[in-house]
């Protein structure tokens, strides 16, 4: 039986997301959601305020992905939802599990461009994975219920709900429903088990078979499978950029990620394969390059939980829809009870192994003691493998692509999609709130990591301990490479002048800042840092010429590398 | 290629505007689009006809039925469907004579007339796309004043 009380929206939009199992709530307010921050007095869910309503919405970001249960944030209307906009869309282009609560003017003020009024639910429309405007109390349980439910299932994604003043006002008997119905929304598919036998055999019959595994494999924890299937097939495995960390990357058969700025290594054997097994992946123009050279000569096995993303990049031979951990673990079955194994090295395995020693040796590298490479292998050798590591948007983030090896899976987070500059350091403070037992650290840069520094203020204040580790180079860095690469190094509007001083920046917010100028200093900032219980801005003075390479340039393909000269 | 779309949706407000903006959004047009009621208050059925190759009518049709608010979307093959779209057309008469062309004309094509007057005709047909394309075509010698379509309506023959 449903229990029945009488309560104004603002207490049910409370209860409701208690019943959720919310236990924080990232926001800021204003005076179309002071009914919901009324309702913080008499509820046990904390809140953890923002400086910005962006950060709180990559708060909430950082915290679905990490959890996997949707992240909250709320702002208030007008510029207050406009401001979380960005953050929506960055967990929408990264299918990242949100639900953003929004306050609005009330209902007879829609439509007459009241103070603070926005119209949310246009705006969002296209980077919401759904959005409701409950107009009226009654309605708001029922909206929360279906909310969480839209947000965490099928494939995650963002969920607005914009709920007028009057409508949080209000007084109404409120239903909690155990039960609901959207007819329109089936995110579940069973896998097509013949289709996955269709799979194994055309793995199993080519030459050169090789495993991509995308994000949708990191969502859905499909870790213990794709590794069983990798070792029992003899597969390699290379994975997208979101994707890195779905593998162990210090596994032999691991490759790393592909793409734009993928290993040279990923790049090459993804090239010559005849065969993928392309796991929950969209093949962003990012990872794959030009559509056309991708797929030619390649027979294409494609897993996703959404049947939209079959064939819309790519032509597959075979599909599967449906949860892919499902799908792996049909697959897993299979092979057990047909008893495939594959033991001996085959050519091809050979040849990728020999391929990656080659690279792994023979990749050039910065010379200077503090060359990018050798700063995230350092970071790597004192981090404990459990620990979180979020990214920034831009050189640092491809650096950290290249030279920071994930070893367990799922525990490195980037703004892959969307490339949101200043997700990384928020969503590190989510991604904290999530797992406040292992190390957090945001590798930034300084030009990303400026667009949301202030939420410094809320780390401090609200006692989230992070590590920031930005690699200085006092330049829009990726912006920079682009104009040496392409614009016959015309510089424009790239250059940060050494402004703000980072560690006395971390210091005005009462966090703890370090410089370390050298590789001992590094060392000792990071060692420092772990075993602070403050949040913690290392500063990195490196090179503003050292370029990110391998560059697969845009338009062309994965075997069109630029590497070092 | 073609294609009609038949798009059963909730009948909630502000779900016409989610399903042309995905069509925009996702770089595909609209040829036209009908929209009503059904039967059941709870729905409305859109009719939309689009032009694409099959990878790109698929990949809509994927889209559509991705979408929440959606609840059934096919993709109708025309060969099985009746599929009809309302037409008026006003046209300028000079003479008596084309009055009677004109009469003969819409005769032709099932059309009724409506709204003689000293100087215009007004005709409404009900017919595929086609057949009203071709319509236009021998009034135009006539001078059309004006037009109005509909968008198709289709259904799909019974045990097809």
């Amino acid at each position: 039986m449903n229990e029945m009380e009488k309560m104004i929206g603002a207490k049910a939009l409370m209860v409701a997301m208690e019943k959720e199992g919310v236990k924080e709530v990232f926001g800021l307010p204003g005076g179309a959601n002071l009914p919901m921050y009324d309702e913080f007095a008499r509820c046990n869910i904390r809140h953890i305020l923002t400086r910005h309503e962006q950060s709180a919405a990559h708060m909430a970001d950082g915290f679905g992905r990490v959890s996997r249960k949707p992240g909250v944030c709320f702002a208030t209307s007008g510029p207050g939802a406009t401001n979380i906009l960005t953050g929506i869309a960055t967990a929408q282009a990264d299918s990242s599990p949100m639900v953003a609560v929004t306050g609005q003017v009330p209902v007879a003020m829609i439509g007459r461009d009241a103070f603070q009024e926005s119209d949310i639910i246009g705006m969002a429309n296209p980077v919401v994975k759904y959005a409701f405007q409950p107009r009226t109390a009654a309605e708001v349980p029922e909206v929360v219920r279906k909310g969480f439910f839209i947000a965490e299932t099928g494939r995650p994604g963002p969920v607005l709900i914009d709920i007028p003043k009057d409508v949080q006002q209000n007084e109404s008997e409120m239903i909690f429903p155990d039960e609901f119905r959207i007819r329109g929304y089936h995110p579940w598919a069973d896998p097509d088990i013949a289709n996955v036998e269709r799979a194994i055999d055309m793995l199993v019959h080519s030459e050169k078979p090789i495993i991509l595994a995308g994000g949708g494999t990191i969502i859905s924890s499909a870790f213990a499978e794709l590794q069983a299937i990798a070792e029992t097939l003899m597969l390699p495995v290379v994975t997208t950029f979101k994707g890195k960390g779905a593998f162990p990357e210090n596994h032999p058969l691991s490759l790393g990620p592909i793409g734009m700025h993928g290993h040279a290594e990923a790049n090459k054997m993804m090239s010559e394969a005849d065969c993928v097994l392309a796991i929950g992946t969209r093949f962003s123009d990012r990872s794959v390059g030009t559509f056309e050279a991708f797929e030619k000569g390649l027979k294409i096995i494609h897993m996703d939980v959404d049947p939209a993303e079959i064939g819309k990049n790519q032509t597959a031979q075979i599909a599967v829809v449906g949860d892919v951990r499902a799908s792996l673990r049909i697959m897993v079955k299979l092979l057990l009870q047909k008893s495939i194994k594959k033991s001996e090295e085959s050519p091809w395995i050979k040849h990728v192994k020999e391929t990656k020693a080659y690279w792994r040796e023979n990749l050039k590298l910065h010379p200077g003691e503090l060359g990018a490479a050798k700063i995230l292998r350092k970071l790597r050798d004192l981090l404990p493998k459990e620990s979180i590591v979020t990214t920034e948007v831009g050189q640092h983030q491809m650096w950290a692509s290249l030279f920071y090896d994930v070893i367990q899976p799922g525990t490195f987070f980037s703004s892959t999609g969307l490339g949101t500059m200043g997700w990384g350091f928020p969503a590190s403070i989510g991604a904290k709130v999530a797992r406040p037992d292992v190390p957090v650290v945001d590798i930034a840069g300084d030009g990303s990591f400026s667009m949301t520094e202030n939420s410094l203020a809320t780390a401090v204040l609200e006692d989230i301990p992070v590590i920031v580790l930005i690699l200085n180079n006092s330049t829009l860095g990726m912006v920079a490479q682009w104009q040496r690469t392409f614009y016959d190094r015309r510089m424009i509007g790239v250059d940060q002048g050494h402004c703000p001083d980072y560690v006395k920046l971390a210091e005005s917010y009462g966090a703890q800042g370090i410089r370390a100028q050298s590789m001992d200093e590094l060392d000792k900032a990071i060692k420092t840092a772990l075993s602070s219980d403050v949040a913690t801005v290392i500063d990195v003075p490196i090179d503003p010429e050292e370029d990110v390479l391998p560059f697969v340039a845009p338009g062309t393909s994965l075997s069109d590398m630029i590497l070092p000269s | 290629m073609w294609a009609i779309l038949s798009i059963l949706v909730e009948n909630k407000p502000g779900i016409l505007f989610k399903v042309t903006h995905l069509f925009r959004s996702r770089n595909f047009n609209i040829d036209s689009i009908s929209v009503g009621v059904t039967d059941n208050p709870e729905y409305s059925k859109m009719t939309i006809t689009t032009i694409g190759d099959d990878k790109q009518i698929e990949q809509i049709v994927k889209q559509l039925d991705k979408m929440i608010d959606t609840v059934k979307v096919e993709h109708l093959d025309k060969h099985k469907t009746v599929y009809r779209e309302l037409s008026l057309f006003k046209i300028k008469l000079r003479n008596a004579n084309d009055s009677m062309e004109i009469n003969k004309m819409a005769n032709a094509y099932g059309a009724k007339v409506h709204d003689v007057k000293k100087d215009s005709i007004m005709v409404e047909l009900t017919a595929t796309p086609d057949q009203i394309a071709a319509f236009e075509e021998l009034a135009k010698p006539f001078g059309i004043l004006d037009v109005a379509r509909t968008g198709v309506a289709a259904l799909q023959r019974s045990g097809e």
